[in-house]
């Protein structure tokens, strides 16, 4: 025993400051903090990349036609620079798919978090979980050729692009997204607050309407918006199925192009660098990143506003 | 005074009855609501079934052998996916290999390292913002900087890259939440024997949190393999009759990196070649290559979420 303690240094030195250690613990979590950054440098990117290329774009259009015009054809000899056509098109897919999901969405997310037994719900929530992880593309497939032509059954006027079909699919896509947000904000509305409502002899409908709801509509409503944010971006669905042509239209009935539809035909072209075409996709692209973030950011707020504080 | 108590009686059953028919029919409300919200969920889900039947049914004449190892081709009837899955594949390792260390690295930067202040805040914006970027706009991103900024080209590295960047957030994210489940005493045990702080998070914290990991990185990863909008956005080709070459050769050293400089298409790209085309055959080429996708994202979803339900299951803290 007495031997081993002589041949160890002296426990005050073994304590002491091991340089070598503290540079390596300190350099380790400088390599940690650069990957914790690379978040922030993807959002300068995206910022940087959008706004340099979409001011080279401005240099020929003028921003008054880009907001205004109502005609889009960069790439044609006698070129117009109307982004309200493309603008119409999304948002008028975005509206289909929200009609579906909506109302869908709600009543499942009402169902899940108030009606459905424990063993149901946890089968059923990863089901829909499945949905989200299908590649648009295929569901661009299914809009295509198993919607339109159902719908063209009922509608025989129906042209094969159309945004109807297109909207309904994204519709099916965005409700397991609207379902499990609503749900979670369903779900944080305290127990005590059911069980008042049930003791006044509510029933389980009564309590999950005029009690559960109410106290959850901000969740409810932000789910909403982050659908609205997620169908605008949406691009494999609208461009298989909806048509290429910019068309200033709010009917669902017809074709029309889409702000994504537009960046994915002109990406397919083979596009000289530093060309107008070149340069249109990125001031769509920019466009549609104010959109998405308009509604991420209203839904932010609206979460936190106007939650409850039990 | 008999009378008058049968009477009140009378007063009280209808009074009981009307009662029980409010009962009734509110219960029969709550029945309703109840099959009303069954009817939809089976709704979805059998939308679901249809979209897979579909598919099935339709690419049913291309699940062969050679389907897999032709490439594309002008003649439907000879067409196959052999250069979509190895460029898949070879992107998809890319991928993995960007995203999985850089997200970890952030994610237990942002719970064991990062002080909580702003900066904590700016970083934990940014990630959560990043996951509401629509994905067409990361492809812009991508051919601005890494086709045309780092001159890295229309290759399989630039496409790698991008998937990467999109499944960033996705690893940080479900990193975060597997630390944040391990308890402070495990951290103040590692501490009390005097590890440092890298050798609490190397030696317990990230093991201890492998699972929750490992499902997020396969969840995005699944998500990855079907994504399309940002690969067509830089540029990738949509007829490849050829291989990359290959990552070993058969001289010193054996080992060559010019594949990632190769040209490619992936299995979504190719599918969106062939749907939009006019010519139903190549249609049927689609739905194969289609449900080749799907069951290959279902069957690392459906992984992914067996995983996590284990992992709840069998750790007791």
């Amino acid at each position: 025993m007495a031997t081993t303690q002589l041949k160890d240094p002296p426990i005050s030195k073994r304590l002491a400051k091991n340089i070598r250690r503290n540079f390596i613990e300190r350099l380790i979590e400088i390599i940690l903090m650069m990957a914790a950054l690379t978040a922030v440098f993807i959002t300068l990117a995206i910022v940087y990349i959008l706004t340099t290329e979409a001011s080279t774009f401005f240099k020929d259009a003028s921003i008054v036609e880009f907001l205004t015009g109502k005609e889009w054809s960069p790439l044609f000899e006698n070129p117009h620079y109307g982004i309200l056509p493309l603008v119409t098109g999304t948002l008028t897919t975005s509206l289909v798919a929200l009609a579906i999901a909506i109302p869908f969405g709600t009543i499942s997310a009402i169902y899940l978090s108030e009606f459905a037994s424990h063993k149901t719900r946890e089968t059923i929530k990863p089901i829909l979980e499945l949905i989200v992880g299908v590649p648009t593309v295929v569901f661009g497939y299914f809009a295509l050729l198993f919607v339109t032509p159902l719908i063209q059954k009922m509608a025989p006027n129906l042209p094969t692009f159309n945004m109807l079909s297109a909207g309904i699919v994204m519709g099916v896509m965005i409700i397991p997204y609207i379902a499990s947000v609503a749900e979670d904000a369903m779900r944080a509305v305290p127990m005590s607050m059911r069980e008042g409502s049930y003791a006044m002899g509510a029933t389980n409908f009564q309590t999950a309407i005029r009690v559960v709801t109410p106290a959850a509509t901000s969740g409810i409503i932000a789910a909403y918006i982050l659908g609205i944010s997620r169908a605008v971006g949406e691009t494999m669905v609208v461009a298989v199925a909806a048509g290429q042509q910019p068309n200033l239209t709010m009917n669902p009935m017809e074709g029309a192009a889409t702000i994504t539809t537009y960046i994915v035909q002109v990406a397919m072209g083979d596009l000289p660098y530093g060309s107008i075409g070149y340069q249109s996709i990125f001031a769509a692209g920019m466009v549609l990143l104010l959109m998405t973030l308009f509604f991420n950011i209203l839904g932010h707020f609206t979460r936190k506003k106007f939650a409850e504080r039990y | 005074m008999k009378k008058q108590s049968n009477k009140t009686n009378l007063v009280k059953d209808e009074k009981l009855k009307a009662t029980r028919t409010l009962i009734r029919n509110h219960k029969r409300k709550d029945l309703l609501f109840s099959m009303l919200g069954l009817v939809m969920v089976s709704l979805i889900l059998l939308t679901l079934l249809t979209l897979f039947i579909d598919l099935v049914i339709d690419g049913y004449p291309k699940f062969t052998f050679d389907f897999f190892t032709s490439f594309p081709s002008r003649r439907a009837a000879n067409a196959g996916i052999l250069s979509a899955w190895v460029g898949s594949s070879l992107v998809l390792l890319i991928t993995f290999l960007s995203a999985v260390p850089l997200g970890v690295a952030a994610g237990v930067y942002l719970e064991e390292y990062a002080p909580k202040n702003w900066f904590a805040d700016l970083i934990e914006i940014n990630v959560s913002n990043l996951a509401g970027v629509p994905s067409i706009i990361y492809g812009l991103l991508a051919l601005g900087l890494f086709v045309y900024t780092f001159k890295l080209g229309h290759s399989i590295l630039t496409a790698g890259l991008t998937l990467g960047l999109l499944m960033l957030p996705v690893v940080i994210v479900s990193t975060r939440e597997a630390i944040r489940s391990i308890p402070v005493a495990i951290r103040e045990a590692a501490y009390a024997v005097g590890a440092t702080k890298w050798q609490v998070c190397l030696h317990h914290v990230i093991q201890y949190s492998f699972g929750g990991i490992l499902t997020g990185v396969i969840i995005g990863m699944a998500r990855a393999i079907g994504e399309t909008a940002p690969i067509i956005t830089i540029g990738a080709l949509t007829f490849i009759a050829f291989l990359p070459p290959s990552p070993i050769t058969p001289d010193f050293p054996f080992i060559s990196f010019e594949w990632l400089q190769s040209g490619f298409t992936v299995l979504p790209i190719q599918m969106f070649n062939w749907l939009s085309r006019p010519d139903h055959a190549f249609h049927i080429n689609a739905a194969a290559t289609g449900a080749v996708i799907i069951v290959l994202t279902l069957l690392m979803n459906a992984f992914a979420i067996r995983l996590r339900y284990k992992i709840r299951k069998n750790i007791k803290w």
